[in-house]
């Protein structure tokens, strides 16, 4: 791409003589047609689906994808006015998987017999509407990220707060075991924990900005690195402390990880310090280890995880290992090319919609499915990580990696957990899984990526090739 | 900060790498050792998603899959279970298939190689899957006058077709009706499955093919004669000591024959009323000239020590190695460690109203894919040679001796010429003994050879004989077979 450079244009000059810096229609057209792709990809999911496990075409749903792809197109519209340079492809990435899950979240709704307005399918695109419908209002709102840079400690208060939500009396809920949601009356409705993410995304890169002076520069070496002074561990420790507290009050193993995974990250970048990685992985990995030992909860997920197939574990009534073999089980029957939509039996695993999404989608779609969807995945972060590189301040650069990352380590955790690459730990896959919370964070996250980019191109420092 | 970055990028696509890496271990290579896994559900499911084709008897199916509205899609049916069910089998949704359930599974489930075609041609114009038919040689008409004949008793009865060797009919008794193993809720099927199990009776039982074997007793003196008869040393006409008990060298064991007394009159006695009259001093004289190797050679040429597939897997029937004189005089009269199926006394009658060639027994005619082209069909095959000609038209006439005018005598039937053979066999110092008849119709064209056990003495204990028990119900299917 040639569309941000500082050299005249080798051919193709305009005939006006005026020398085209930026093409930002060229972006929006490009990301234009990628969006009819992707919504016709969701359609094709939605109607595969039915093909495959109803044998009829029902066309209430299509409608209501529609009604979402409209939404998205609301998006690229405000886009072309507000955020004319952003980047092409995060959008398209996001409608494509948050169909693909819808899909496959309808496809189980069928399995079980569950139909109409109360349906898990239609909850999720009435989720899906309201969080592209913040994602307008943060892209709208929200003009120059910079705003976020003055926020810094408010936003630090706000992701205690949300975190701590679960935990008042009366507004929290339990969910199988973690207590992370809250709600009125008898439903759980939300995560703030997903929220929060954000909002630690945004303290960190702001904190971080501000201080990293102080835990760069000054230390002691040993073993070849150089270690920071004890009075500056004070931010590492505060943030070990609350993903403990988060593994032993709200008991969820993968939030705490997701959490401390995001800062470590962050802090490398902001202070170029090793020592801090090594520091902080010591720190949670014997945190984790010490929970295995005296917290049942962890102790059961690391046994599940290292013999699953074990009949001990398997027929362990509570926290035993059945859902994770039941989800190599249907891995397993997808296999290279998978069952097609509808023709597999991902309602046989526990929660096929929410935190085994994924194995549902390579039961149906199969390894291909499995790699085209990390492929995405991975394409979304590294246009996030992009923004990283090319971002002209420091704050902006950190918030972007820190966003991209954390859709990465998500995607690890969840996915890893599935496949048995870590032990197994309740987190929402990005975008796939169902559950309002989680959409409403990582459309905004979007939204968020979308701004930074265009700030990137807008205001180019030096010249971005590629 | 962009050195780190890269770093940061560079840990972000190895994470992803992992989850690549991870999957396709799930997902390729460990995919068929998880399909195989027992408590793998889908696996289950899957193997009942297809729908099953029937098991025919004559056009009829005596098994077939229903639609249902459950995780299984299909229901397996068996029309007439108990009749049918030493044929079938039955193929529960745990544990083990059974019968032609299980030796067919690949034709009928339609994952046999010569299916391939057919599946991926329904596949493609959208057709819902579907296994192929199998037809049976089973006669329903046999089928039933032998389920008939043998009453209550606790036995078997086979019939098959000497110049083929299909198999025409094939009861057991007692037996179960494989539908309560069909069902979906897996505890019930565990529950009646342990029920049958615990039976005393051993319904579970293929008495035809195998179960607690038994020893052949006198029916398996026609393997003894006909090793004395292919020698070349003996003719029906040689002559045999007759003394009214025999103590067998180096032992205390006495040998009788059944009613006590000589073999009839006179000091010696021919072979071939030895074998009509059923002694068992002359055979055990004869086998310790014979000697155990030779015994053993015409045994094994009958198919003895050796497992046919019909397709379904069967007992092998055993003659042992290294007997010494007073275990080869016993095993002479079927005593000692000998021990038959009634498929195995079959192939003997059917090879002597063969010509003396052992035709393969099979219970299948033909598979049929669901577009109705033949998959497989039946052709005889020959085991082998057991007896020459000669030898065979020797023993036809010989065993019809023995019903016309001997042991076999209930076995009779007006206007028509049955060969045959009963045996009562020991089992024990006061154990009930184990009834026989072997035999076939009509001795001049063989149509039918059928086998009879009863086992318990036909509940008579020590009082009930072959010719008694057995001979009649071997009577009575071939009268029905006959007249059909």
């Amino acid at each position: 791409m040639s569309d941000v450079t500082g050299t005249p244009v080798a051919t193709g000059t305009p005939p006006t003589g005026v020398r085209r810096i930026r093409m930002p229609q060229k972006l929006r057209n490009l990301e234009f047609w990628l969006l009819l792709v992707a919504c016709f990809i969701n359609a094709a999911a939605i109607v595969l689906v039915q093909l495959g496990a109803m044998r009829r075409i029902d066309t209430q749903l299509v409608l209501l994808g529609a009604g979402l792809s409209a939404l998205v197109f609301g998006l690229h519209i405000a886009m072309r006015f507000v955020a004319r340079d952003a980047d092409p492809f995060l959008l398209p990435i996001a409608t494509v998987l948050n169909g693909l899950g819808i899909a496959m979240i309808y496809r189980i709704d069928i399995a079980n017999g569950e139909g109409g307005w109360e349906s898990a399918a239609v909850r999720q695109i009435a989720w899906s509407a309201i969080a592209i419908i913040a994602a307008i209002a943060t892209i709208l709102v929200i003009r120059n990220h910079r705003v976020l840079f003055r926020y810094t400690y408010l936003a630090g208060l706000v992701a205690i707060v949300l975190l701590l939500l679960p935990l008042v009396p009366g507004l929290g809920r339990e969910v199988s075991g973690a207590r992370v949601w809250i709600g009125f009356g008898d439903i759980a409705t939300f995560q703030p924990g997903e929220i929060a993410k954000i909002a630690l995304a945004v303290f960190f890169a702001g904190y971080l900005v501000r201080n990293r002076d102080s835990l760069s520069m000054v230390g002691t070496k040993f073993l070849g690195m150089k270690f920071p002074r004890a009075r500056d561990l004070g931010p590492l420790l505060v943030v070990w402390a609350l993903s403990m507290s988060v593994i032993v009050f709200q008991r969820d193993l993968g939030t705490a990880l997701l959490y401390f995974g995001l800062f470590l990250v962050m802090l490398y970048v902001a202070t170029s310090r090793i020592s801090w990685v090594v520091l902080g992985l010591t720190l949670f990995v014997g945190g984790a280890l010490i929970a295995s030992q005296t917290l049942d909860y962890v102790g059961n997920r690391f046994a599940n995880w290292l013999d699953p197939l074990n009949p001990e574990r398997y027929e362990q009534e509570f926290g035993g290992s059945y859902q994770l073999v039941q989800g190599l089980f249907g891995l397993a029957n997808g296999g290279l090319i998978g069952t097609g939509w509808g023709q597999g039996r991902p309602d046989l695993t526990p929660v096929p919609q929410s935190d085994y999404i994924i194995a549902s989608l390579g039961e149906e779609l199969g390894l291909a499915g499995v790699f085209a969807i990390l492929a995405l995945y991975l394409l979304f972060v590294a246009r996030g990580f992009r923004i990283g590189f090319a971002g002209q301040d420091d704050f902006g650069k950190l918030l972007g990696v820190g966003l991209a990352f954390v859709v990465a380590l998500q995607v690890f955790i969840v996915v890893g957990g599935v496949t048995r690459v870590i032990p197994l730990t309740g987190l929402t896959t990005p975008f796939l899984a169902a559950g309002g919370s989680s959409l409403v964070a990582n459309w905004i996250i979007v939204a968020l990526l979308l701004r930074l980019s265009d700030t990137v191109r807008n205001h180019p420092r030096l010249v971005i090739d590629g | 900060m962009n050195r780190e970055l890269k770093r940061v990028s560079i840990i972000a696509l190895l994470m992803f790498v992992t989850l690549l890496v991870s999957s396709t271990i799930i997902q390729y290579v460990q995919a068929s050792a998880l399909a195989a896994d027992p408590r793998n559900a889908r696996t289950l499911y899957e193997s009942y998603s297809v729908e099953r084709g029937p098991i025919l008897v004559d056009g009829t199916p005596i098994a077939f899959s229903q639609p249902s509205d459950d995780d299984y899609k299909f229901q397996r049916v068996y029309a007439s279970g108990p009749l049918y069910v030493p044929i079938t089998g039955y193929i529960p949704v745990n544990g083990e298939a059974t019968g032609l359930e299980r030796s067919l599974n690949d034709y009928l489930s339609g994952q046999s190689s010569s299916q391939f075609f057919d599946s991926l041609n329904r596949l493609i114009s959208g057709q819902d899957p579907m296994g192929a038919s199998v037809e049976v040689a089973i006669d329903p008409v046999a089928q039933q006058a032998a389920w008939d004949a043998l009453g209550d008793y606790t036995g078997a009865v086979i019939v098959t077709e000497p110049s083929t060797g299909r198999i025409l009919a094939m009861v057991t008794k007692p037996t179960f009706d494989p539908n309560t193993l069909a069902v979906h809720d897996s505890a019930q099927v565990q529950a009646t499955y342990d029920g049958l199990l615990a039976d005393p009776m051993d319904p579970l039982f293929n008495r035809a093919t195998g179960g607690d074997m038994n020893p052949p007793g006198s029916v398996f003196k026609l393997v003894v004669t006909a090793a004395a008869l292919e020698s070349g040393r003996y003719t029906p006409e040689s002559t045999f000591p007759n003394p009214p008990e025999l103590t067998l060298p180096g032992t205390d064991a006495v040998v009788r024959n059944s009613g006590g007394g000589t073999c009839g009159g006179g000091s010696t006695v021919t072979l071939a009323d030895a074998l009509r009259l059923s002694c068992n001093i002359p055979f055990a004289e004869l086998g310790m000239e014979l000697g155990d190797n030779a015994i053993r050679e015409q045994a094994e040429k009958f198919g003895f020590n050796s497992e046919f597939l019909i397709p379904t897997a069967t007992e092998v029937s055993t003659y042992p190695s290294g007997l010494d004189d007073p275990q080869t005089a016993l095993s002479a009269f079927g005593q000692g460690d000998v021990r038959a199926t009634p498929l195995q006394m079959a192939l003997v009658s059917a090879a002597i109203a063969n010509g003396g060639i052992v035709m393969n027994p099979d219970l299948v005619d033909q598979i049929t894919a669901p577009d109705f082209s033949p998959l497989e069909s039946f052709e005889p095959s020959e085991y082998g040679r057991a007896i020459s000609e000669q030898t065979a038209n020797t023993m036809v006439q010989m065993m019809v001796n023995g019903v016309e005018n001997g042991a076999a005598s209930n076995a009779r039937i007006d206007g028509v010429s049955v060969a045959g053979k009963t045996g009562t066999a020991e089992n024990g110092e006061s154990d009930p003994y184990t009834l026989w008849f072997t035999g076939f119709a009509p001795a001049d064209n063989p149509q039918y050879a059928i086998t009879v056990l009863v086992e318990d003495g036909g509940g008579l204990g020590q009082e009930g004989y072959g010719n008694l028990i057995a001979a009649p119900i071997a009577k009575q299917v071939l009268e029905a077979v006959l007249n059909k």
